[in-house]
């Protein structure tokens, strides 16, 4: 292994980090300001610099002063080794799930490409580790994180943080087995486990997707639900967020960690949500494939896409601009002082906004000039760009949704959740099993 | 084990919940795309500190003393306020005016804001019309004991959003501050 092949892990082990922890900021402010349009609330609108509030995302750097400058307390009581140790754990988990998920299709470089190098036609999978385990390998390490929550319950030596550990280890242990049996469906349909082959499998006609279990519909969707929810039971999620249980046992495992301790916790929440959410995208809903393109075709006809994304991408931006442009006649700008600094907020936005449409508009240009053909790998690197696009917007929105559901539906009681977990969702996994393995014996036998 | 509480039975398609939890998605959907395209039309609150509201006509808020013509209070020290204010917050220190030979005027009148229970008994025992809450201030606060101390000259024509809280006017007119003012401590907080 030479070190330009070390260079490209390092880089890619770097983006699978920034990818997740670049999300985890905008989720803290989605929490707030997506929670806030629910509610008919406006949300967080006060901390600003110079005067650009943009809708709360400066919240989120004040949160990470007041979290490093906060006093770290120690329990005296506590056992130190596992109370320290604990924290780590589900963010070390969370990031390391993240490695053998596949964002893009292989990037080929020719041969001689650059000079001398590669010396023959190189093939840069997409995604941290290729291992054979794949989806295995990340059930194995998101059972993991069940033991950062154990361990923070028992060793806080807090019967609060105690009970929310017991709560946390029951739920998730029961959920895992619905969830491995949701996964087994998605197996069989797509005969591997690993996910760059099911990702490459359901490129194409979105009925290639898992959710449509191609094609035995309802099995596909039956699978999908029960590992939604079994993803929010795994995330500590509300409806199922019994662990921390506010109304209860005060947080449940995290009560006696303050500062940056308690910051791991709550950012691992977070980065549970986007691993939880791209394996949903990967399993059910084609993976970084943009529907109805694929991979090939879409490098065939770069440029296309190039301007259909600019034109689409000029009403939206405008859109956005018109919706700012709006909103200076807001009673708050006409209520604070005419040289307040916020009042320039507005124009600011439309400005924004319309750089963004002018930004969509170069693209659209740069589609048409066939500028993309013309350079070495640029349009494999625009391919890789729009995949990773692609990924990004189907993992938001079902972050949204984890959020959108969070401030939905109410707590489910604990004899609730248990009766859901063994009494629905395991019996109407296996049946689901049951049923995807006679879809694939009729498709194999009857329609191969 | 948790003791069940008798409740409506569901029926087997509730007990899988998928039909209930999509209407309330549907629900919060519908809140959340109104509010996106709407700004604050629809939101039932009010950016506070920024945005003020407007209190209604009969709010009781702070006190304030009415005017004559010539723009002396036209209170005349008769004490009512005083003997019925059931929190004795009111402190009139009665004097004769040189101008006028038959009433008295106050050459003090204090009211202690934290003692104040905003009774409205003040307003209805006064002959003189002199003494009114319709001021519709409800931000009645500061720092010491001292700021929430209103006397004559602050409560004199006092109306929302004309003249400063207390403590910013017992600033720019020491005259005017109660006994033991210390003007010259150091503001804790910046006015808005």
């Amino acid at each position: 292994m030479d070190w330009i092949q070390i260079g490209i892990v390092a880089a890619k082990i770097g983006f699978a980090v920034a990818f997740v922890m670049s999300i985890v900021p905008i989720l803290i402010w989605g929490e707030r300001k997506w929670s806030a349009y629910i509610q008919d609330r406006p949300g967080p609108n006060r901390a600003q610099i110079a005067g650009i509030r943009a809708g709360g995302l400066v919240h989120v750097l004040t949160d990470v002063v007041k979290l490093f400058m906060k006093e770290d307390v120690q329990p005296t009581a506590a056992m130190k080794a596992y109370w320290w140790v604990a924290p780590l754990i589900p963010m070390i988990v969370g990031l390391m799930t993240f490695t053998v998920v596949p964002w893009s299709s292989d990037f080929a470089i020719p041969a001689h490409s650059f000079g001398d190098w590669p010396a023959a036609d190189l093939t840069i999978p997409m995604q941290v580790a290729r291992i054979n385990a794949g989806m295995l390998f990340i059930l194995a390490f998101s059972s993991l994180s069940v033991y950062g929550i154990m361990l923070a319950g028992w060793g806080s030596n807090n019967k609060f943080s105690m009970l929310g550990g017991l709560r946390a280890s029951a739920q998730m242990i029961s959920y895992e087995l619905a969830m491995g049996l949701s996964v087994v469906v998605m197996f069989l349909v797509y005969g591997t486990v690993r996910l760059d082959e099911i990702a490459q499998q359901q490129a194409g006609s979105i009925f290639n997707w898992g959710i449509f279990a191609p094609t035995g519909f309802i099995v596909g969707l039956i699978a999908f639900l029960i590992y939604w929810t079994s993803v929010l039971a795994e995330t500590n999620r509300l409806p199922f967020d019994l662990p921390e249980g506010e109304a209860e046992i005060v947080a449940g495992y995290h009560t006696e960690y303050s500062s940056m301790r308690f910051a791991l916790f709550f950012m691992a929440e977070y980065a549970h949500m986007i691993v939880g959410s791209t394996l949903t995208v990967t399993l059910f809903f084609g993976s970084y494939n943009i529907p109805f393109l694929r991979p090939e075709t879409l490098q065939a006809n770069i440029d296309g896409v190039l301007i259909a994304l600019g034109c689409l991408g000029i009403p939206v931006n405008l859109f956005f601009a018109w919706l700012a442009w709006k909103r200076r006649r807001r009673v708050f700008y006409l209520s604070i002082r005419p040289d307040d600094p916020r009042q320039k907020e507005p124009k600011f936005w439309v400005a924004v906004w319309t750089m963004a449409a002018l930004a969509s508009a170069g693209l659209a240009v740069l589609g048409i000039s066939r500028w993309v053909g013309m350079h070495l790998l640029a349009a494999e690197t625009a391919v890789l760009l729009l995949h990773i696009g692609m990924l990004l917007v189907k993992v938001m929105f079902f972050c949204y949704v984890f959020v959108w559901i969070r401030w939905t539906l109410p707590r489910f009681r604990y004899d609730q959740l248990m009766n859901l977990g063994w009494r629905m969702m395991v019996p109407v996994a296996i049946a689901n099993v049951l049923l995807a393995g006679i879809w694939v014996i009729i498709r194999e036998t009857f329609l191969a | 084990m948790t003791q069940q509480v008798p409740g409506p039975e569901m029926t087997t398609g509730q007990k899988f919940y998928v039909r209930e939890v999509l209407q309330g998605l549907w629900i919060t959907l519908k809140h959340t795309v109104r509010n996106v395209l709407n700004a604050d039309e629809n939101f039932t609150i009010i950016d506070y500190p920024d945005v003020k509201k407007v209190m209604p006509e009969r709010y009781k808020g702070a006190h304030r003393l009415t005017t004559r013509p010539d723009g002396k209070v036209k209170c005349v020290a008769c004490m009512m306020c005083a003997q019925i204010c059931p929190a004795k917050c009111i402190t009139i220190e009665a004097g004769e005016d040189p101008d006028d030979p038959v009433e008295k005027y106050p050459v003090q009148f204090q009211i202690d804001m934290l003692r104040c229970i905003y009774c409205g008994f003040c307003v209805e025992a006064c002959p003189k019309d002199a003494i009114r809450m319709d001021t519709g201030i409800y931000e009645i606060n500061g720092f010491t004991r001292q700021d929430l101390i209103h006397d004559k000259a602050y409560m004199k024509d006092l109306k929302a959003g004309k003249k400063p809280l207390a403590e910013d006017w017992y600033r720019e007119h020491p005259e005017d501050a109660p006994p033991g003012y210390d003007v010259k401590a150091p503001k804790l907080r910046e006015g808005y």
